[in-house]
């Protein structure tokens, strides 16, 4: 009874919360008004609440958050987390506000238009107004609902006609937690035209020792024959809580592919739903994340075939170590008019102690009767079968450790097409893994 | 080079090894034999160092140094290599890398320079003639997908690039047709010489014809219970291992 009135408290916080910014911000008025309202009806996700069973927000953001004072503009320095040697497009927020001195946009705007999300509604961007709150569900998720309410900054990206947008967008979303608490409530748009390719990355990273919370919800459409290439890459400090959802609606032989690197953190949940609604399309999802300390990483992902001869392919393997938590959730829909989708899901963990676990849960609804559909999921110790053998040839037990589980992550690795990128991700998960070979 | 006085050993609660007894020089050929579950394989594993296998009783010395005080990896660079007998699969581990990694390693234990890619490369295809191994196998993941006879193969080429000064073959010859047994078989040959011995455990004669052993051990309930030159093994193949069992009755 009296975690029920908790909860009611801290959403009530949120809600008070709401109504500040609500009172401040101009832009889409009535969107923000009924998702206010949802969020009231929804509250903050019960400990029961399936899709949060293994990862109580509510609670958590009760036990660890005031939300009295107001954010403020971080000093942080944010070059010392930008991706060496990848050029890009680049756009900071620090403590969830857009900074305009650390962003810089090299890519022509005939390729892509990029803009500060309040730069685009003020001057009211046709695309804008006809696709934000479209496509990221907030009729039935509380913490989006809560973005959709109370964003403040984001970024819009449009992507042109026939174009490949040669250098990646990198989308830094760094908080400062040295001075007190942080909360950092973000909205991305993205429009995908025909025929156009690009590469997004959004990273996020944190400094200091005060709790800090983001939620990040990015929506697009990605139209005919176009493709993006979506990379997350979460390497926080162990004060940085966040709720992500990426949500893209596909049309006809559009190309979708996401990673998403887990790293470090206190609690991450990262929603990623992908709306297939034509034909010919080919969706990826891959995903690693590798665990230590007492880090839970929740990963639901979504992928609905809403028509025929679709493909989707997700793969999200784990490694946790120290006392931390792994949770994958991966629903597949196949819609009744999907016939001849292809849809596969493999999930794979490794638990290096025993104070680590994971829930891993597999849903599939399939309406289609001409489908072929797959999944699996794993979770063992490490092989130690295959590490006998590496010591039988004068391997060391480190390295042997370090070998078996870095070719676990490489899978993943392996996918990552842009190479400057994948030569990062590799140091990062090498360092991570203690690679000495 | 290898002397194991009153070896026992035990895996959970069952005890395998009941005191086995051998003296090993270099140079030699020595072939372990025994019916199914005499504690061969036991014997081949608790010499490399397997942690499930507890050892209860006795000493293992090899080049002067207690064999038993040393994880897996230090018997490895001390000179035993294991030929498993069924090698491990190991995805996203090449065998090429996997190898110069263990060389090196071995080699920094050795107090000699570890090998530049060329140098490695140079070596490596060497040793591939000697076992007629392909690179495109050893360019994939570790024995993922391999036959056996490839397997095996690939155990023999390891053991050329790291030259071992004591091999034990764990029951090399199961799982292949003559003629992958006829070219492990002259794998090994090319290998040895006066300074190094090899073990080989076998169910079978066959392997024998091939790799023609100095002497025969019979292993029985965990323990050595006949030993003879190679014409033991003939012997064997003639009557069979009930011949050994009453014999043993008898006495």
């Amino acid at each position: 009874m009296d975690v029920t009135v908790n909860e009611r408290n801290i959403s009530s916080e949120v809600g008070q919360l709401i109504e500040k910014t609500l009172a401040v911000e101009q832009s889409f008025p009535d969107l923000r008004k009924e998702a206010y309202l949802t969020f009231q009806r929804l509250g903050l996700p019960a400990n029961k609440a399936e899709e949060y069973k293994d990862t109580p927000i509510a609670r958590t953001l009760q036990k660890n958050f005031n939300f009295q004072s107001a954010s403020v503009k971080g000093k942080i320095d944010p070059t010392q987390f930008f991706i060496p040697l990848v050029e890009a497009n680049v756009i900071v927020f620090i403590n969830g506000f857009f900074s305009k001195e650390h962003s810089t946009i090299i890519s022509p705007e005939s390729e892509i238009s990029i803009l500060p999300l309040k730069e685009a509604v003020k001057g009211n961007n046709p695309l804008v107004l006809k696709h934000l709150g479209k496509y990221a569900d907030f009729k039935s998720d509380a913490l989006t609902a809560w973005n959709t309410a109370a964003w403040t900054d984001g970024v819009f990206l449009h992507i042109k006609k026939n174009q490949t947008v040669e250098k990646p967008v990198v989308i830094y979303y760094i908080q400062d937690g040295s001075d007190q608490e942080g909360l950092s409530i973000n909205r991305n748009l993205i429009v995908s035209e025909t025929n156009s390719k690009c590469t997004i990355i959004e990273k996020s990273d944190s400094v200091g020792k005060q709790n800090h919370f983001s939620n990040t919800v990015t929506e697009g459409v990605v139209n005919e024959n176009a493709e993006l290439n979506f990379y997350f890459i979460q390497n926080d400090s162990g004060n940085r809580y966040q709720y992500n959802l990426t949500q893209f609606y596909q049309s006809n032989y559009s190309r979708v592919n996401t990673f998403t690197f887990t790293l470090n953190g206190k609690l991450i949940r990262n929603n990623l739903q992908l709306s297939l609604d034509g034909e010919g399309i080919e969706s990826h999802m891959f995903g690693l994340y590798l665990l230590d300390n007492d880090t839970l990483a929740d990963n639901h992902t979504v992928v609905d075939h809403k028509k025929a001869n679709s493909f989707s392919n997700e793969l999200y393997k784990g490694i946790m170590d120290g006392s931390s938590k792994g949770v994958f959730n991966g629903k597949i829909y196949v819609r009744p008019n999907a016939q001849k989708t292809n849809a596969f899901q493999a999930n794979r963990n490794i638990l290096l102690t025993d104070k680590a676990t994971v829930n891993t849960k597999p849903q599939l609804e399939i309406w289609a009767d001409d489908v072929k559909c797959s999944h699996g999921c794993t979770t063992g110790q490490l092989d130690e079968e295959a590490m006998f053998y590496l010591q039988t040839r004068g391997i060391s037990k480190e390295t042997a450790r370090a070998m078996v589980l870095y070719a676990f992550a490489g899978e993943i690795l392996d996918n990552v097409a842009h190479a400057e990128l994948k030569t990062y991700l590799d140091q990062l998960v090498s360092e991570r893994l203690h690679k000495n070979f | 080079m290898l002397s194991i006085k009153n070896l026992q050993a035990k895996i959970e609660d069952k005890q395998i090894l009941n005191g086995i007894n051998l003296e090993i020089k270099p140079g030699e050929v020595h072939a372990i034999m025994g019916p199914n579950g005499s504690g061969k394989s036991t014997l081949a594993s608790v010499l490399a160092g397997r942690e499930e296998y507890e050892v209860t009783a006795g000493q293992v010395d090899f080049l002067g140094k207690n064999l038993l005080e040393m994880a897996p990896e230090e018997r490895a660079r001390e000179g035993v290599f294991l030929a498993f007998q069924y090698p491990v699969e190991i995805p996203g581990v090449s065998t090429i890398n996997f190898m110069k990694t263990a060389m090196n390693q071995i080699r920094v234990h050795r107090g000699q320079q570890p090998l530049d890619a060329v140098s490695f490369l140079k070596v490596m295809k060497e040793k591939m003639k000697l076992v007629e191994i392909d690179q495109s196998l050893l360019n994939r993941s570790l024995n993922e997908g391999f036959s056996g006879g490839e397997k095996k193969r690939n155990e023999i080429f390891q053991m050329a690039m790291l030259e071992p000064k004591l091999s034990i073959l764990d029951e090399t010859d199961s799982g292949l047709d003559i003629d992958a047994l006829r070219i492990v078989a002259n794998g090994v040959n090319k290998l040895r010489n006066k300074a190094n011995a090899v073990i080989v455990v076998t169910h079978y004669q066959r392997l024998l014809d091939y790799i023609v052993p100095d002497f025969v051990h019979v292993l029985y309930k965990g323990k050595i219970v006949k030993s003879g030159t190679k014409e033991l093994a003939l012997e064997l193949e003639a009557k069979g291992y009930d011949w050994i069992k009453d014999e043993l009755a008898l006495a």
